[in-house]
């Protein structure tokens, strides 16, 4: 929201000497954001006056469009002067910048040669004088509206400041002058006349009948002025000074009816339209489009209506989109002598959803569904004809009302309340006059507060609160400590995600944080499928490439790693913590139960049943070398045992005991992929990629990732630690042949099974797979330990003949001898 | 047996031992003055030719030479060896300048390290940690914080909807469906931090990015006030930003709080935009069940790239998300 010095001054005595700078601080103080404070016409300086189109040469020997002018500058001979913009005539006034100027950019105007003429200055669009971004072209003037050889830089009133304010969406009286005027004289104790007092008797002669209307639906709507005017004549122009309000408000002067509407909805806040009365059959109702139909706006977009839609209807058809846009049949042109005037004060959130439903945000939509004061119906429809008739030959032919204003409830406060909220004592009769401040009326007595008519925000304690805070002032504030609880922790599942990127990060692992985004062809390649591949789909995303959430964190460590190749990394592991959602669960139809109190518990159990479970994952990628190459020699490639090491590390970091198998699971290489097992439950997998997504991806050759679905782990128990045994250990070494598709993992468990309580640790020690004829050998070390006394020769022989026995009976092994 | 010839054998031995430049030379001097053929072992093999008289102070004599020589002999080793030594070590020396670090550089991605001293921060005073799902109820995500459907304040928000929208599932725009999910299932006093993942349809920009992260405070305890808001505001903005930082509460709004403000740090010479607060909105203490006549409440929420970007000066949201080695690499793990 725009708001000009000059203009806020019409409403608020500011001395002199306070400055732009105080101003914009006093706003910010009461919550109005100054994005930008607009010195117009500081950085230009004359000769700048009104002219005359007298002559135009077209010259056509260039690329573009080039015109030779003579223009009447009041001077006594015709100055001439280049111009690339066709928008005008013979005749037309328009700005002309004189030797001498400098327009805003350090732009200096002279005499010089150009297109082999010699230009004499130069006719100026708005946006060349700072006035604007309209650069269509150069501005031109209604006959009469300006003299010529004026300075132009006190005609159009450009030296101004323009404060540039960010409007929260439950201050809508601030988007107008009126509702900014009165922050900027509350936020300086300023003295500050409401614009609409000089308009609460306005009252107009009757003419005439005028176009009845009606309110279907009361809830939609709570108050409809319609006035209508005749004897208007179209060829009458906007003055001056009220083109350049509307124009440094950011908008264009379009023509005086809509130029008036426009301007008394920027001065009051009341969105108005204005209809072509000879366009409308019978009178106007305000309901809904009942049918779907198409609808062409003034915008000339055709629409098609939702039956939910409310519109402004005549007898036979609707004419207006209700608070957002008027239509195409029934608007102002130049032939135009009639007009029926329409203010209403329409339900914010049926606007907000004729808005939404559409896709338009309009200026008068923009206030509606913020809410604006209903008492504007009246006052700003008589503004509209107050201003209309001044400028015009139109007359006042009759004014219907259908419906009422309603205003907000009288609130009774507590003053106890809002200093026990801020922190900070306030006298009750600081309370008073502050809320008097923004115009309500206080009994003091009873503190009963009757909030004014723009201020349909204020309904609850916490609201005055609000706005007591911010005129005594935030500041005001003290800063003091809450009393605390004594203690508090990470959770147990906290502790353990950072212990994990806490180890993988000084492994020499990156973190990197990918978007959760996805694609089906990325979910394909990857080789994921059934429950794997299923996952939601976001219905608007940001791009169509990625319409869908992550299935897995590996897709993700692959980009990034991609990334990092294409910038020159060779050699990196980096990994990733975050949620994977697949679809496991159907999602129905949301409930949204009354928020004024605790919904059953049944209901809030719905609620959080309804959001579906999103597992957590660590996991990571390693590609090239394990370390960098350098003057120390060759580094090794990573390989599939580091991946699954480093999803056994994470399991062994949460003191987990877990088992060994293999996995054909994508996206890995289905004879190098580890599954480990807890309690029955596959919660990692870990190995080497798939040589498909590796070569699709540009990888490296045989890059190797991990994934842990840290949600799956169990607690990690509390430690019952056995006793450390201090007699003598044995040591006993185990050789034994076995078929190659028999794994270690079986055999140690056979071992183990087999040698008894008495085993204290085993230990591979050599694998050999050069037997030929399909065997290997496996070496183990078995370390026996009694608690209690040293073991005897028989003992231990006992206890090793019986741990081979079994990987005998279980992996159909041979006791290799010698 | 003539003393003073025992006397000349000594000092022979000594200069010899003394007189050796290596341990090669002093074996040697060895040989010649404690060999089988050294006068000292002739006299000592002859000691028994004499009278029993003669044999026992000869035999002092020629014993306390011995001696002598041997303790000469020691010592001569002694330095020897030591010199032999130093050179050895000399000959070792080697550039411990070189370039030895091999291994890869790992490191904690900024944001979790933000998000862990935040947490720390907090912790020490007595809060938790909560979190929560980022596919969230919409009612939990909008309704519950007071932002009603067709309520301007919702299309603050771009929101991510998930398919089918009719089951109000969307990407959580915010934390505060945590705070909704800690009132519901926890009782007063609350002192609890969100910090989390947040999504927003923004386009990637410098300064924006559709996915993002947040951390939100949630105080409700008997007595709170807006001035222990700003108490812990200032508190916090301390430890981000140091001891001279200066914060600034400025009237805003947002649905869920009544007052509202936006908290403002002068931070390097100027004011910057930090987050939002203030006191819990009653609307929103009624739908998780809290007595608003007993309980009051604070709340508030930043956002963590940003907090990253202005602390650390950092220009470009792309450096944060796109996950290249070179940028994540230089925060370490966060000590």
């Amino acid at each position: 929201m725009r708001a000009p010095l000059s203009w806020i001054k019409e409403f608020v005595d500011i001395p002199t000497s306070i400055t732009a700078e105080q101003i914009s601080d006093g706003l910010i103080r009461v919550g109005f954001e100054v994005e930008e404070i607009i010195k117009q016409g500081a950085d230009l300086t004359g000769p700048l006056v009104f002219a005359k189109v007298l002559s135009i040469e077209e010259i056509t020997e260039f690329k573009k469009p080039i015109r030779y002018v003579g223009i009447d500058c009041g001077e006594k001979e015709t100055r001439f002067v280049i111009c690339g913009a066709t928008n005008f005539v013979v005749g037309d006034l328009v700005v002309a910048a004189l030797p001498g100027a400098v327009l805003p950019g350090d732009f200096a105007i002279g005499a010089r040669e150009t297109y082999g003429k010699t230009s004499n200055g130069m006719i100026c669009s708005a946006r060349e004088l700072g006035l604007g971004d309209d650069h269509s072209g150069i501005m031109t003037f209604a006959e009469g509206t300006v003299k010529i050889g004026d300075d132009a830089i006190a005609g159009l009133m450009i030296n101004d400041i323009i404060f540039d304010v960010a409007v929260n969406p439950d201050r809508g009286y601030a988007l107008s002058i009126r509702g900014i005027a009165r922050e900027v004289a509350g936020s300086l104790g300023l003295k500050y006349t409401d614009p609409v007092d000089a308009l609460r008797k306005l009252t107009f002669a009757e003419t005439g009948k005028g176009v009845t209307a009606k309110i279907e639906d009361k809830s939609t709507a709570s108050v409809f002025y319609l006035r209508t005017l005749s004897h208007f004549d179209s060829s009458a122009t906007t003055p001056l000074w009220m083109r350049r309000r509307i124009e440094k408000m950011g908008m264009r002067s379009i023509s005086l009816v809509v130029d008036v509407t426009n301007y008394v909805m920027l001065e009051l806040g009341q969105p108005l339209h204005a209809f072509d009365k000879s366009k409308i059959k019978g009178g106007l109702t305000i309901k809904r489009a009942g049918k779907a139909q198409p609808f062409t706006t003034l915008d000339g977009q055709v629409r098609q209506l939702d039956p939910d839609d409310l519109m402004v209807c005549d007898d036979a058809q609707p004419l207006a989109l209700a608070g957002t846009m008027g239509g195409a049949t029934s608007e102002i042109s130049e032939t135009t002598t009639e007009i029926a005037l329409e203010a209403v004060r329409f339900d914010p959130i049926c606007v907000a959803k004729n808005s939404r439903r559409h896709k338009l945000s309009s200026e008068a939509s923009r206030r509606l569904e913020r809410s604006v004061d209903p008492s504007l119906a009246q006052y700003a429809s008589a503004r509209f004809v107050q201003l209309l008739t001044e400028n015009s030959s139109a007359v006042h032919v009759a004014t219907v009302v259908d419906g009422e204003p309603i205003f907000s409830p009288v609130v009774k406060l507590d003053p106890a309340y809002i200093s026990r909220t801020l922190g900070v004592e306030v006298a009750p009769a600081t309370i008073a006059e502050v809320l008097r401040t923004i115009g309500c009326d206080v009994n003091e007595k009873s503190f009963e507060v009757d909030p004014p008519a723009w201020r349909s925000d204020l309904l609850t304690p916490a609201d005055f609160t609000e706005e007591v805070a911010r005129m005594i002032g935030y500041d005001k504030i003290p800063s003091i400590l809450p009393p605390r609880p004594l203690h508090a922790s990470l959770t147990p599942t906290q502790k353990r995600r950072r212990a994990i990127a806490q180890m993988l990060a000084s492994r020499g692992l990156a973190e990197v944080q990918t978007f959760p985004f996805t694609n089906q062809e990325t979910i394909d390649s990857m080789g994921f499928v059934g429950e794997r591949a299923a996952t939601y789909r976001i219905a608007n995303p940001m791009s169509e490439e990625f319409p869908l959430m992550r299935v897995h964190l590996v897709p993700g460590l692959v980009e990034v790693a991609q990334r990092n190749i294409s910038r020159g990394a060779k050699d990196f592991a980096i990994f990733e913590m975050g949620s994977i959602f697949r679809s496991s669960q159907k999602l129905v139809p949301f409930i949204s139960p009354d928020i004024s109190k605790r919904p059953d518990q049944k209901i809030i159990d719905q609620i959080f049943a309804s959001v579906p479970p999103q597992a957590y994952h660590v996991a990571g990628l390693l590609v090239g070398k394990v370390e960098n190459e350098d003057w120390q020699g060759k580094a090794r490639a990573y390989t599939w045992q580091d991946a699954i090491a480093y999803a056994q590390d994470i399991l062994q970091l949460c003191n987990l005991q877990w088992t060994v198998k293999r996995s054909d699971f994508a996206p890995w290489h289905p004879g190098r992929c580890a599954e480990l097992i807890i309690d029955g439950k596959a919660v990692a997998h870990a190995g080497e990629l798939h040589p498909r997504i590796v070569a699709k991806y540009g990888l490296p050759e045989r890059s190797v990732a991990f994934a842990v679905g840290l949600s799956a782990l169990p607690d990690s128990g509390l430690v019952r630690p056995t006793t450390v045994g201090t007699m003598p250990a044995a040591l006993q070494d185990v050789a034994l042949i076995v078929d190659a598709d028999v794994t270690s993992a079986q055999v140690e468990t056979a071992l183990r099974a087999g040698a008894g309580e008495l085993l204290e640790s085993i230990t591979l020690f050599d694998r050999y797979d050069k037997l030929g004829d399909g065997k290997i050998s496996l070496a183990f070390s078995l370390v026996f330990r009694a608690p209690d006394r040293t073991l005897t020769g028989a003992e231990v022989t006992a206890m090793r003949e019986s741990a081979v026995a079994a990987a005998v009976k279980a992996t159909g092994a041979i006791l290799r001898t010698a | 047996m003539n003393p003073a010839d025992i006397a000349s054998w000594i000092s022979d031995a000594q200069k010899a031992f003394s007189a050796a430049a290596d341990l090669d030379q002093l074996k040697v001097a060895r040989l010649a003055h404690t060999g089988d053929k050294a006068p000292i072992s002739l006299a000592s093999r002859s000691l028994g030719t004499l009278s029993p008289e003669e044999k026992a102070s000869a035999g002092k004599l020629i014993g306390d030479a011995k001696a002598a020589i041997a303790q000469a002999l020691a010592s001569a080793t002694e330095k020897l060896e030591a010199s032999r030594d130093a050179k050895v070590l000399l000959e070792e020396v080697v550039d411990i300048t070189l370039p030895v670090l091999r291994t890869h550089r790992g490191g904690l991605h900024p944001i979790s390290i933000i998000k862990n001293e935040i947490s720390d921060f907090f912790i020490e005073q007595g809060y938790a940690v909560e979190e929560g799902p980022e596919l969230e109820s919409g009612w939990l995500n909008f309704d519950a914080l007071n932002i009603p459907a067709d309520h301007p304040a919702r299309t603050m928000q771009d929101t991510f909807f998930i398919e089918p929208v009719e089951s109000g599932v969307v990407l959580r725009t915010h934390t505060s469906p945590v705070q909704i999910r800690t009132m519901l299932t926890q009782k007063p006093p609350i002192y609890v931090i969100c910090p989390g993942r947040t999504f927003r349809a923004d386009e990637l920009d410098a300064t924006h990015s559709p996915v993002f992260h947040q951390v939100e405070g949630l105080v409700v305890d008997k007595g709170i006030t807006m001035a222990h808001l700003k108490g812990t505001l200032d508190n916090f903005a301390r430890h981000m930003f140091g001891p001279d930082v200066t914060t600034r509460l400025r009237p805003s709004f947002f649905p869920f709080t009544e007052p509202s403000a936006e908290v403002d740090i002068f931070f390097n010479n100027r004011w910057i935009e930090w987050g939002g607060c203030g006191m819990v909105n009653p609307k929103v203490l009624a739908p998780c069940g809290i007595d608003t006549d007993i309980y009051s409440g604070f709340a508030f929420g930043m956002g963590l790239e940003r907090t990253l970007m202005v602390r650390h000066g950092i220009t470009d949201m792309h450096d944060i998300v796109e996950g290249d080695l070179r940028f994540t690499r230089q925060f370490g793990v966060g000590l």
